[in-house]
């Protein structure tokens, strides 16, 4: 089953752990900077917000990228960059209509959520479940469930 | 590992920032944040310094574990002589700025001097400078924070400031950071705006490293895997520390009318009921959601929104946004503390600390103080500029915590705290405070081992400096506390150098915390060692203290308490029992019974 990161932003408390977890993953340190998830604070509206990659099925980075560094990973279907490849044009920034793609000063590459060969460090690190991996064809069961409760059935006996 | 091993040295006389070396035996023997600090501070200031003069020192500090993935490792402190106080401080503070510290590569910012005219520093990985504050110099905290992030085209800059308070003298002004959160107590933001520091901003991105990762990685999911399901937790994140309120109320150790009453007539307006029921003018509770500070998987700071029609803020949008909600502290303080019982207007105050960098506790007591000089009589309309100062005012609350911020007439009064407003006035007896800190939200009369915890407490009277809930909960007599508030003493100081959260320790011990440390840091780290190290770090604290000037006359609580029995709940009848208590806690100390450590103390805790 392919799996796909769904974000419930009404469960975030702004916590960080993803960052944290991401970060360390991906470099080995805490350094939320090198985040491939990043978090989001709306401090009027009370309202916090993670945001990363969705794995467009037909990714903009991808296409755009001129030494076809990014490819698909079979499993998860993550678009991965191959650092090898990568040199760094930074056009895949420009391409990503959602920002999540960005370029790292200290590696001269760009860095993108990866999906963590299918078991994300961000959902594991996730205290509220406002960040989980869940079946690709289905992240909006949760919220068809919740509203299904509130449908009226009709008198039971 | 995981201290980043160097330090910033910023002269604010001579303009000048270098970076250190951190003493690696040092953090062996005082971990960090609080313990680490404090050891700078003794070892390099003298402390009969004048707290708002340029010979005090004040330290920003990280823990070992700020930065990191533990849960809830993002607490700072600022260590100072207290404004307040005039003995050591130490001021914990959550939020984002502590971590971006951490992470830009610094354990510890020591400031030193006094700039000849305000400034901020900026901080951004290895480079820091100082830059002329301008017109940030008189902002509010919500103001300058978006205000330098603009101006520096950095919307990821962390930053600690303070507010009109600190910069106006308040003697109880708080540093602010991210918003609401506070490193509160005894008055650190006035040392910071003696100084002409108005903010300190930071943009890390060097990262922390533990050093072992795998085996820190399973000791902070181990360490999880107790915190998160724990019923303490539960609590934290549904109500935050709101539903004490309850508890102390039924317990008769809710402080109100200036500890006149240990009960309160008005709770069910005050409690944490009241914060989740719909009000009636637009159908919505005053609290909103929750929130956590940097890494923490608790969650539980309170954010609300006040009612736009209350009239404290009803042709004030800016007050109608999401902002820092009431806590228990802040609730009691401006609520059963001052006698009023309107929470939307409890809250309007909360939000004007938040703005402006205001410890709430040390404002509605101060406050409640003046309410009782006012009723009999010591001070009139003619002292408060013609505001009825009356207990259960909620008009009153609001204009005076303004006045305070802003420095203006009767507020310039307010902002010399309880202990200084009731000497001014010839009514000592009715300032709620030790060593000049007010209350918390604890009567030591129905609560007699936190009576002596704030007796002992090297900051003045403080409820987060030893644990004595669950055993004053279990019994209201007055002994066999020494042992406990002695023992739980070290074991904060240990837990307030790690850079984790206090609320996290309702459900690890140090047991559960010294493998995380162990696993981040060089050194052997377990609990009986964290326990030296808290009892060192209270010995250090404690002879700064003498060192400065303090004595066992000032180990000690208001009259009221000592005289004036509670009036009612179960602890009716009783004071506070301080004179059975004390010499025995100087002997579990291993103190002369003037209250200063014996030779063999300080030589058992290697001091």
């Amino acid at each position: 089953m392919q799996k796909a990161l769904h974000i419930d932003a009404g469960k975030c408390t702004n916590c960080m752990q993803c960052e944290l977890a991401c970060s360390f993953q991906a470099e080995g340190v805490f350094n939320p900077a090198k985040s491939r998830i990043k978090v989001f604070s709306f401090h009027e509206q009370g309202r916090y917000v993670p945001y990363t990659c969705t794995q467009c099925a037909e990714a903009w980075c991808m296409s755009a990228c001129p030494v076809d560094a990014i490819s698909v990973d079979v499993l998860s279907g993550a678009k991965i960059v191959a650092n090898d490849l990568c040199v760094g044009c930074k056009v895949c920034t420009i391409a990503c209509p959602f920002g999540t793609v960005n370029y790292n000063h200290d590696t001269g590459k760009v860095i993108k959520c990866d999906l963590c060969d299918g078991d994300p460090a961000c959902a594991k690190a996730c205290p509220t479940g406002a960040i989980t991996y869940v079946d690709a064809n289905w992240t909006g069961y949760d919220k068809m469930r919740a509203w299904a409760g509130r449908t009226d059935a009709g008198a039971q006996a | 590992m995981s201290w980043q091993g160097k330090i910033l040295r910023v002269n604010l006389t001579k303009g000048t920032c270098s970076p250190e070396p951190l003493n690696m035996e040092w953090a062996q023997d005082y971990l960090g944040q609080r313990g680490l600090a404090s050891k700078y501070l003794a070892e390099e200031m003298d402390p009969k310094a004048d707290a708002l003069g340029p010979d005090n020192k004040m330290i920003f500090a990280t823990g070992p574990l700020t930065g990191t993935g533990a849960a809830t490792g993002g607490r700072w402190s600022v260590v100072t002589k207290g404004a307040l106080t005039n003995a050591i401080a130490d001021s914990n503070s959550g939020g984002y700025f502590g971590a971006e510290l951490k992470l830009a590569g610094w354990d510890l910012v020591i400031f030193e001097g006094r700039a000849k005219s305000p400034v901020y520093l900026l901080i951004e990985d290895d480079d820091a400078q100082l830059i002329p504050a301008g017109d940030f110099w008189g902002m509010s905290v919500w103001d300058l924070e978006p205000a330098i992030r603009q101006k520096h085209g950095d919307p990821m800059l962390k930053i600690a400031s303070i507010g009109r308070a600190g910069e106006n003298g308040v003697m109880f002004a708080c540093v602010m950071n991210d918003l609401d959160r506070a490193a509160g107590r005894s008055g650190v933001g006035a040392v910071m705006g003696s100084k002409n520091l108005k903010a300190v901003a930071v943009r890390g991105t060097k990262g922390v490293a533990v050093n072992d990762p795998a085996a820190f990685m399973e000791a902070i999911r181990v360490g999880r895997e107790k915190l998160d399901p724990s019923p303490a937790t539960k609590f934290f994140t549904d109500g935050g520390t709101m539903p004490m309120m309850d508890t102390t109320h039924t317990r008769g150790s809710l402080p109100a009318y200036n500890c006149r009453e240990v009960q309160f007539d008005g709770i069910e307006s005050v409690n944490v009921a009241q914060m989740k029921r719909p009000r009636q003018t637009d159908g919505r509770p005053n609290l909103l959601t929750n929130k956590g500070c940097f890494a923490c998987t608790i969650g539980c700071g309170r954010v609300s929104k006040l009612d736009p029609t209350h009239f404290s803020a009803k042709d004030e949008p800016r007050y109608h946004g999401a902002q820092g909600g009431l806590e228990y502290e802040s609730a009691f303080a401006f609520g059963p503390m001052a006698g009023v019982t309107d929470f939307e207007a409890m809250t309007y105050a909360n939000y004007i600390c938040n703005e402006q960098g205001m410890d709430p506790i040390s404002l509605g007591v101060t406050i409640a103080a003046a309410m009782e000089l006012y009723e009999t009589g010591a001070i009139s309309g003619k002292e408060t500029g013609g505001i009825e100062l009356k207990f259960g005012s909620a008009e009153a609350l609001v204009k005076v915590v303004e006045m305070t911020a802003s420095g203006e007439g009767f507020g310039k009064d307010i902002g010399l705290g309880s202990k200084r407003l009731c000497e001014k006035y010839g009514h000592p007896e009715f300032s709620m405070t030790v060593k000049g800190q007010e209350f918390p939200a604890y009567d030591p009369r129905g609560m007699q081992g936190m009576g002596l915890g704030y007796a002992t407490s090297s900051r003045g009277a403080c409820h987060m400096r030893a644990k004595a809930w669950a055993d004053d909960f279990a019994r209201v007599t007055p002994d066999s506390k020494a042992e406990l508030i002695k023992a739980t003493q070290d074991e904060v100081a240990a837990i307030d150098s790690s850079g984790i959260c206090f609320f996290a320790t309702n459900t690890w011990t140090l047991d559960d915390l010294a493998p995380q440390i162990d696993a981040a840091c060089v050194g052997d780290w377990t609990a009986a060692k964290m326990m030296e190290v808290g009892e060192r770090i209270y010995n250090l604290e404690r002879t700064f203290n003498l060192r400065a000037g303090l004595t066992k006359a000032d180990d000690t609580l208001p009259q009221r308490i000592l005289k004036e029995a509670a009036k009612s709940g179960p602890a009716k009848g009783m004071v506070n029992e301080l004179d059975k208590m004390l010499p025995e806690y100087y002997e579990c100390r291993g103190w002369t019974q003037d209250g200063v450590p014996t030779n063999e103390t300080l030589k058992r805790v290697a001091l």
